[in-house]
């Protein structure tokens, strides 16, 4: 028997309390035709034959692990050590979704606080707070505070910016009354941001390394939102490469936010990731998210308190900060025990190892042929210009077994001027054999 | 100087033509640590029972309700950055708005300390 919470009058009541007839009125505005009318499944099946039917249609995928593997633009697959899935995976971790009842979560809590001082070490700034959703969430909630602080509503975001982040800026802030002012798409990297900074402005957005791989001087940036009373926001989708590049803190960013998914985290189909969000120490109150904090107890014992979390927890829903009232504990976790495994030195030459393979990489495929490279500086991921429709030559290279790379064209649909670039990363996971691979395909493929 | 006193925990205290406002020591003992702040606008106007400002502790958020009507024609600019101060000095340090009274003969309405000692006692 199957559980079913609402019975037929509740449904009704339910119903004519919105004003709607039947359920499918409130499906009124997706078309028939996109809709599932009925699914052609068995009504029973053993369970060995379930396994055989759904193993062979994921074996339909081509995985991550399986070939050489260059696709990133805002997830990477780096190899996470075994130690970390073991560890997150104890029970007093796994099952605690969120310290509710902090006193009594001194675990949770200690890691977060580590958490917490790592993404502050790696972005160069003072406080940072137990993490957001996503690095895309995070950089809303970055310009949202940066309305907050300026008192001003309008937001400058770069043509370096990664289109999903950008449409998550656009569709969310406009509810707080903030207006965006989104540069167009900079695959060559040469906007000029700074001819669209004014008095209005309250925050520029900038990504370094940007989607197209370009790696951004914040400085002069920095300076010419501070000289308006702007506040510069710095964005990453590569954590890892902080482990080289200067962080943005000390390039002059007021608020650093960004995804945290490359260190301890798999690429799982998406999600969940974890947002990182770094601020000055002067700005710590307006911090959307919570804090953890060391104290001591009655006896002078060292133990950790969540702080500037009670209009998040309370749930007050029209005070609150922000619409973030819980964090990505476990994925934090993850990322702090792969930050501790890797140590300063470990996570430098993790950087360097990235780097050096992208530019082996970024080398020769620039040598073939009709492909060329836009970048004159990147970290682990560039952007190529084909002879053709980048997204049909990466299905033709997932023909010969290589993923290459994010055609533009699936990030900025409907613009064919950038239909035929492709952003390729490379990390620590390739091969000399992997990028072979890749240029023996590229080159047969455009033959 | 006359300080008046609300069931909801603030005290007016009137200086000259205006009155400043604040919480108690028992609401500031009750809250404890308190860490954040929000103060209106200089020039907001508010009807008695108005929200004028919200506290934050680690342990609660609240609101703080205007207890008399009136024009806010100053806020304590420092207790955003050091909001300890409210459970330092809640009662004096620790105001959170100057007000112009417009409605003076609701005061009438609020206990005196006195009174307002003795209902904290019943809590």
């Amino acid at each position: 028997m199957r559980y079913l919470p609402h019975s037929d009058s509740d449904r009704q009541a339910m119903l004519a309390t919105i004003g709607v007839g039947s359920i499918d009125d409130l499906f009124a505005d997706i078309p028939s035709d996109l809709r599932v009318h009925g699914l052609d499944l068995p009504r029973a099946a053993g369970e060995i034959s379930v396994e055989r039917t759904l193993g062979r249609l994921s074996a339909q995928n081509v995985s991550a692990s399986s070939v050489p593997f260059f696709v990133g633009a805002g997830a990477y697959k780096h190899h996470v050590p075994a130690t970390v899935d073991h560890l997150i995976q104890r029970s007093e971790f796994l099952t605690s979704y969120t310290p509710y009842q902090p006193e009594i979560t001194q675990g949770t809590l200690q890691y977060l606080f580590e958490f917490q001082t790592q993404v502050a070490h790696l972005t160069g700034m003072e406080v940072a707070n137990a993490s957001m959703y996503d690095g895309s969430t995070a950089t809303v909630e970055a310009v949202l505070m940066a309305h907050r602080l300026t008192k001003r509503g309008k937001a400058v975001l770069s043509g370096g910016l990664h289109p999903h982040y950008r449409a998550v800026v656009e569709s969310l802030s406009p509810m707080a009354g903030e207006t965006v002012d989104a540069l167009p798409a900079d695959p060559g990297g040469t906007e000029d941001i700074l001819a669209a900074i004014d008095a209005d402005t309250s925050c520029v957005v900038v990504q370094s390394p940007s989607v197209y791989g370009h790696l951004i001087d914040l400085a002069p940036i920095a300076a010419k939102a501070h000289e308006v009373g702007a506040l510069l926001v710095a964005v990453f989708t590569e954590a890892v490469s902080l482990g080289l590049v200067e962080p943005p803190g000390a390039q002059g960013a007021d608020i650093v936010v960004g995804e945290g998914q490359s260190i301890g985290n798999a690429l799982s189909f998406g999600g969940p990731y974890v947002g990182l969000f770094a601020t000055r120490l002067k700005y710590v109150r307006q911090m959307p998210g919570r804090l953890c904090g060391e104290t001591v107890d009655a006896e002078g014992r060292r133990g950790f308190v969540l702080t500037l979390s009670t209009r998040e927890q309370h749930i007050r829903r029209d005070k609150a900060t922000s619409n973030i009232c819980t964090n990505s504990g476990l994925c934090a976790l993850a990322f702090t025990i792969h930050m501790t495994l890797l140590g300063e030195k470990g996570l430098s030459r993790l950087a360097r190892i990235n780097h050096a393979n992208a530019v082996k990489l970024a080398e020769s495929l620039s040598a073939l042929p009709g492909v060329s490279l836009l970048n004159d500086s990147f970290f682990n991921e560039f952007t190529i210009r084909l002879p053709g429709d980048a997204a049909e030559i990466v299905e033709k290279l997932v023909e010969k077994g290589v993923l290459a790379g994010v055609p533009v064209s699936r990030l900025e649909p409907g613009k064919p001027e950038l239909a035929d670039l492709l952003i390729v990363a490379s990390t620590e996971v390739n091969t000399d054999e992997d990028r072979a691979a890749f240029v023996a395909a590229l080159a047969e493929v455009l033959a | 100087m006359t300080v008046y006193f609300t069931k909801d925990h603030e005290w007016v205290r009137l200086e000259g033509d205006s009155a400043l406002i604040g919480i108690t020591d028992y609401a500031q003992s009750q809250l404890g640590d308190v860490v954040y702040v929000e103060l209106p606008e200089v020039g907001k106007t508010f009807a008695k029972g108005d929200e004028a400002a919200v506290v934050e502790s680690v342990k609660a958020a609240s609101d703080v309700y205007a207890p008399v009507s009136g024009l806010v024609i100053a806020v304590n600019s420092k207790l955003p950055d050091s909001p300890s101060t409210i459970n330092d000095a809640p009662e004096s340090d620790g105001w959170f708005i100057r007000l112009t009274l417009t409605e003076p003969s609701e005061l009438e309405g609020l206990l005196d300390e006195a009174a307002y000692r003795a209902f904290v006692e019943t809590l």
